[in-house]
């Protein structure tokens, strides 16, 4: 345990109004923690630049879903545990409650939050794959007000979010329009548990009688941020899945990532891999499979 | 007596209670008043000469103990074979982490930033950081030429080999460091007085070693050093000797606060600063014969020590003698050398050398049965040493050990011809491939050699006034069974109830040195000197008209309650004895190796998906004999475990280096298997017996560390038709030797093979 | 715990009073708030049965359960426990009588050196809770934060199997 408690302030407002009223009045001064499944990792290491802390955790207003009729809204103060038991994340957004199920063990999906996940905004993070499938929407909150962007537009650069300094996100909202698609996705880690993922996919289509009507492409650990594989979505689009089209749409996914060589694994190895799971979900999708 | 009454038996754990209930005390748990905490100050540079030692600002330095090698009271080094490695350095450093100053302070939260406040220049000097760069000696960066030591083991006549061979067979074989990776880091509390010396509670293996090496570093006689054991949650080898160096700091701290100092590494510096396995480079180069008999061969093994000395000279020797493995060799000539670099020693794990050698050889026989064209098994079968023949090292085989009957046993507990015979038809297409390899090995228990006569062990067993029988030896639990198996054998011996027997803290002021509990000796040759200890209690109550031939334990009860009342404390001793017949010529490395080998033939099947290029192993078959199973649940977790630990070698294992240095040292970056990675591990044995050990029974303890990596590479090539010779082998190696626009090193089909 | 001292540090922060449950007794500690979860335990209350292995939330040998939910105590800031209710495996043995899965461990050879075992029994008996009849593959999961390096896992397994059993036996 290489930092000294007694130079750290942590404080608990209790309420998200608190919490908001904090980050205004001295913005960029506290860090929110949830879980601390990140945060406290970087603690005990003696990593951890911030010196104010404001707990979030277990706040009520963060850690419920709503569902409607046309939405899912997850609060970000959801734990990893709270998706996969959720009925609705379980049956509707299967990405996402598998994603939950790799990240860590047990104790850890118990603590680690779903915002939590989004603000580290570490490219290998297993559910953001997921959320950028579903074109999930960030629901920003702060002093100054509430407003909603695009999950897809969040990630600008390598740990670098569009998060203001005196915002929180509140919660992430889910269109519940994926009814019929084919929901894959895969992990590849050093271990079958407890892996910092190496490649992660998240892929989602419909393709009816084998022609493309809608398909997402989602990776993780293959840039600096989570992508969304436009040009392999484009070229996809309402064409036949043949092994011509297969390969060419393998060949542009490769194209479009940019892995590195880090101490997990190489450029090369990630990039072959990424190839070969998109393949594996094209291929999925051009049979008619449901649900893997 | 031979009756298995508990002997045989598994008995609840002597401390397992303790575990379950979170009451066992290791060293992290253990408060002293007053007590201070220790750090050290490391290098951050892998060679060169230290210039300016510089404590930085905002550090109230007036606060902490600081200790540098000037404190030393004796010796600067850490006593062991050599004693070449420093306490502290002192003008030079030699590795990454080498430790330079110490620091306490009564509060451990201020002293990581203490550390990083001391600053340090030096002059950098070339380095060197593999076996190819040392042996060039284009820099030497220890003794004259970075050779801790070498062996020459000559059978026969090799050189004449070659113009008989049909085949010479070569091959060059590779193994990566490990870290041992115990789930508690190391960790010492020591306490100085002045009037009785010194005393340290750890987490270790060897009371004694780290006894031996603080009377040198203090400059202190025996009896004023004390060194007592606390539950140790993991050792595997890397708490034999390292734990020396870690009493040295908390003990110099110690010294010069007046006050008890703790010690307690956590994760990241245990694995950057401690021990590791030694990797390894093997070179074979065989004569076989047309029908697949091996004639002769060369066998160079080197390894890999890091910057001192520690115990590269028995790993080496432990490697070269398992080189040969479980074959006749009619001649061979084993060249074996460690060398230095510049990276933190490197030093014992479980296996201890026979790991690395006994890779190459099991990925060898592969080969050598692709080149003959055999199967993998028959290649074995023609070559499988048999009673009366002798080792590489002239040890006459005298177990009647059918290794034939063995094999065909854990083929037919793998179903590994039916298995070998669909993979191959199913491997034409699909996401994965399957395949199955076998390992089939020998591991020696006990010292190697004259190594037992040295040790010259002493075990006691103290007849208590209440009828209570305490075992006393230096032999340490920590999680092998040590405890519950050596009370198991008193309590067989004389005929008492295993709850009568207790066994002593391992405490030096309490128990005699009965050695180090390494080298798989602890229940064969220490459990030997219990039983023949246990015996003297009874021959003294006998001699005394105490106890009849036969007694009730309430008998055995009254007679030590009398003797006691009589006599005062009443003890047992019995010291190791060398057998007569036994010869070991330690020069020309040739005679009795060991007093008894335990034989194995382990299976893996493994399944490599073609998608993202990893293996793993579904199913894994260890068959061995070891002379007398002596407590089944104790010994069946031994076997898992190692093995368990023997396949995270193979597949999941790597140590990145950067300049010297584990770059990957945290958890989350050395990925250890977890219960989700690893297969059933189907455990089975054979008893023959040995004379020589307590009831029969041969060390395991190393034994399984021996056998997976080869036979889950082996199968894995039979999976993939690549060949595969260095270990970890990790997805991005498969990767790449599929992908590869070189080609991968396919060989050519070869026969499926079958059981006889 | 030392008081802080004026030493030029920026922001002098003082302890805190904060009360929690743990094995089912108020416990109430003076602390700083970033202080983690295990050392309180271990250091404050002296139970000393969870144990920091890694630090990062990665072996499990920490595991305590905090409001019925298994968590890594070393990545648990002490504030945040407040009025939690916590069982550490000290709390498990009811009057001293071992609970099934304590017994378990010991009959099928689930703990070796020991280090692991206080985290692994709670992350089994967790485990237990939310599925008393777990298949293989449920319990590897429900294991698999936890990390042994003693047994292989199969031993772990059996006795988690085996306390299950006992207790669909004891609980008609």
């Amino acid at each position: 345990m290489r930092s000294d408690p007694t130079e750290y302030q942590l404080v608990a407002p209790g309420t998200l109004q608190a919490v908001v009223s904090l980050l205004a009045a001295e913005p960029g001064a506290w860090l929110p923690i949830a879980g601390g499944t990140d945060v406290m990792v970087q603690y005990a290491a003696g990593r951890l630049p911030a010196r104010k802390l404001v707990s979030i955790w277990n706040l009520p207003e963060l850690r419920r879903v709503e569902v409607s009729p046309g939405e899912i809204h997850i609060g970000a103060g959801c734990t990893y545990t709270d998706l996969r038991e959720h009925q609705i994340v379980r049956d509707e957004f299967p990405l996402l409650a598998c994603a939950a199920g790799w990240t860590g063990g047990i104790a850890n999906q118990n603590r680690g939050t779903l915002g939590g996940n989004i603000v580290n905004a570490s490219p290998a993070a297993d559910s953001l794959p997921a959320l950028l499938a579903y074109d999930a929407e960030l629901i920003l909150v702060s002093a100054r007000g509430q407003r909603r962007l695009a999950y897809r537009d969040f990630h600008t650069d390598y740990k670098k979010t569009k998060l203001a300094a005196d915002e929180l996100i509140q919660g992430i909202c889910l269109p519940r329009q994926f009814a019929g698609y084919l929901a894959y996705t895969r992990k590849v880690g050093a271990r079958n548990a407890q892996a910092i993922s190496k490649v992660c996919v998240a892929g989602l289509g419909r393709a009816p009688g084998g022609v493309v009507e809608d398909v997402r492409i989602a990776l993780g650990s293959v840039a600096p941020v989570p992508l969304r594989l436009a040009e392999t979505e484009r070229l996809l689009k309402g064409k036949r899945i043949d092994p011509p089209l297969l390969a060419l749409a393998k060949k542009t996914a490769v194209a479009e990532i940019r892995p590195i060589d880090d101490i997990r694994s190489t450029a090369k190895y990630r990039a072959g891999v990424a190839g070969n799971l998109v393949e594996e979900f094209l291929v999925k999708l051009g049979a008619g499979e449901r649900a893997t | 007596m031979q009756n298995d009454r508990v002997v045989g038996v598994s008995v609840p754990r002597k401390e397992g209670r303790d575990k379950v209930t979170g009451q066992a005390q290791y060293v992290d748990d253990m408060t002293l008043p007053g007590m201070f905490y220790g750090a050290a100050v490391r290098s951050q540079i892998p060679r060169g000469q230290i210039r300016k030692i510089t404590f930085g600002p905002g550090i109230a330095w007036d606060e902490f103990v600081i200790v540098s090698a000037k404190d030393i009271p004796g010796k600067n080094c850490i006593a062991l074979i050599a004693d070449d490695q420093p306490c502290l350095a002192h003008e030079a450093v030699n590795h990454p982490e080498e430790p330079i100053l110490l620091l306490a302070h009564s509060d451990r939260h201020l002293l990581p930033k203490a550390v990083a406040a001391v600053s340090i220049e030096y002059e950098p000097l070339p380095t060197v950081f593999t076996v190819e760069e040392s042996e060039g000696q284009s820099e030497i960066i220890w003794g004259t030429d970075n050779t801790f030591k070498t062996y020459l083991m000559e059978k026969g006549d090799v050189d004449g080999v070659w113009e008989k061979a049909d085949y010479i067979v070569e091959g060059e074989y590779r193994t990566g460091a490990q870290e041992q990776l115990y789930i508690e880091n190391n960790g010492m509390v020591a306490a100085f007085d002045p009037q009785t010396g010194v005393t340290v509670w750890g987490s270790l293996q060897c009371p004694y070693y780290v006894h031996k090496a603080l009377m040198a570093l203090c400059n202190l006689p025996a009896d004023k050093v004390r060194v007592v054991q606390m539950e140790t949650g993991g050792a595997f080898g890397g708490k034999e000797e390292y734990p020396s160096m870690i009493a040295a700091h908390a003990v110099l701290l110690a010294i010069k606060s007046g006050r008890p100092v703790k010690i307690i590494y956590d994760r990241m510096e245990d694995m950057a600063a401690t021990t590791k396995r030694h990797p390894s480079r093997t070179r074979h180069r065989t004569a076989v014969s047309k029908d697949g008999k091996i004639l002769g061969g060369e066998i160079e093994f080197t390894i890999d020590g890091g910057a001192y000395t520690t115990l590269s000279p028995v790993v080496l020797s432990r490697g070269t003698i398992h080189a040969g493995g479980a074959y006749y060799w009619p001649c061979v000539r084993v060249s074996a050398k460690a060398v230095a670099t510049n990276a933190p020693p490197h030093g014992a794990f479980r296996g201890f050398g026979a790991p690395q050698s006994l890779f190459a050889l099991e990925r060898h026989m592969d080969r050598i049965a692709q080149v003959v064209g055999l199967s993998p098994v028959e290649i074995r079968r023609r070559n499988f040493l048999k009673p009366g023949q002798t080792t590489t090292t002239e040890q006459i085989v005298r177990d009647p050990i059918d290794l034939n009957r063995l094999l065909d046993r854990a083929l037919e507990l793998s179903d590994y011809p039916a298995k070998r015979e669909l993979f191959a038809k199913q491997n034409s297409a699909g996401p994965s491939r399957k395949g199955m390899g076998i390992a089939a090995f020998l591991h020696g228990a006990g010292f190697t050699g004259s190594g037992e006569r040295n040790l010259s062990s002493v075990v006691g067993v103290e007849g208590c006034a209440d009828g209570r029988v305490r075992v006393l030896v230096s032999s340490t639990e920590f999680g092998q069974g040590t405890k519950t198996v050596l009370c198991q054998i008193a309590a067989e011996t004389l005929g008492l109830p295993y709850d009568d027997v207790e066994i002593a803290q391992a405490d030096t002021n309490q128990v005699p040195n009965s050695g180090p509990t390494v080298a798989s000796r602890t229940v064969m040759v220490v459990g030997k000197l219990v039983q023949s200890a246990a015996l003297g209690i009874r021959q003294t109550l006998a001699g005394a008209g105490l106890l009849g031939e036969s007694y009730s334990p309430e008998e055995f009860r009254a007679a030590c309650w009398k003797q006691v009342s009589a006599r005062g404390p009443f003890l047992s001793w019995a010291r190791y004895e060398a057998p007569s017949d036994v010869f070991w010529d330690d020069e020309k490395y040739r005679g009795e190796a060991y007093a008894a080998f335990a034989w194995a033939v382990y299976v893996a099947e493994v399944t490599v998906d073609l998608t993202t290029y990893s293996a793993s192993v579904d199913d894994f078959v260890a068959l061995q004999e070891v002379g007398k199973v002596l407590h089944p649940v104790l010994a069946r977790g031994q076997i898992a475990g190692g093995i368990a630990q023997g396949i995270g070698y193979t597949l999941y294992e790597k140590v990145v280096w950067q300049n010297g240095r584990m770059e990957n040292g945290q958890m989350t970056n050395y990925t250890m298997p977890t219960s989700s990675d690893l297969p059933p591990i189907r455990v089975f044995f054979e008893e023959l017996g040995n004379a020589h050990g307590a009831f029969g029974a041969k060390g395991i303890g190393e034994l399984p560390m021996d056998g997976p990596a080869p036979a889950i590479v082996n199968a894995v090539e039979d999976a993939l038709k690549v060949r595969f010779d260095s270990i970890p082998l990790l997805p991005e190696d498969i990767f790449e030797a599929l992908t590869s626009v070189k080609g991968a090193r396919v060989r050519e089909p070869q026969p499926v093979g079958g059981v006889r | 715990m030392t008081e802080s001292v004026e030493r030029g540090v920026p922001s002098k922060l003082s302890l805190m009073e904060l009360s929690f449950t743990v094995n089912g007794e108020r416990r109430t500690v003076r602390v700083y708030p970033m202080a983690r979860l295990l050392d309180t335990l271990r250091q404050q209350l002296g139970l000393t049965g969870a144990k920091e292995g890694c630090g990062e939330g990665e072996c499990g040998s920490c595991s305590v359960l905090m409001d019925g939910a298994l968590v890594n105590s070393c990545l648990v800031p002490i504030l945040q426990a407040k009025d939690a209710n916590i069982v550490t495996i000290e709390g498990l043995a009811a009057d001293g009588k071992l609970d099934n899965l304590q017994e378990a461990f010991l009959q099928c050879g689930g703990a070796q050196c020991g280090i692991c075992t206080p985290g692994m029994i709670l992350a089994a008996s967790h485990l237990l809770h939310k599925k008393p009849e777990p298949t293989l593959e449920e319990i590897r999961e429900g294991l698999s934060g936890n990390l042994c390096r003693c047994t292989g896992y199969t031993q772990i397994f059996e006795a988690v199997a085996e306390a299950a059993r006992r207790r669909s036996i004891a609980t008609p």
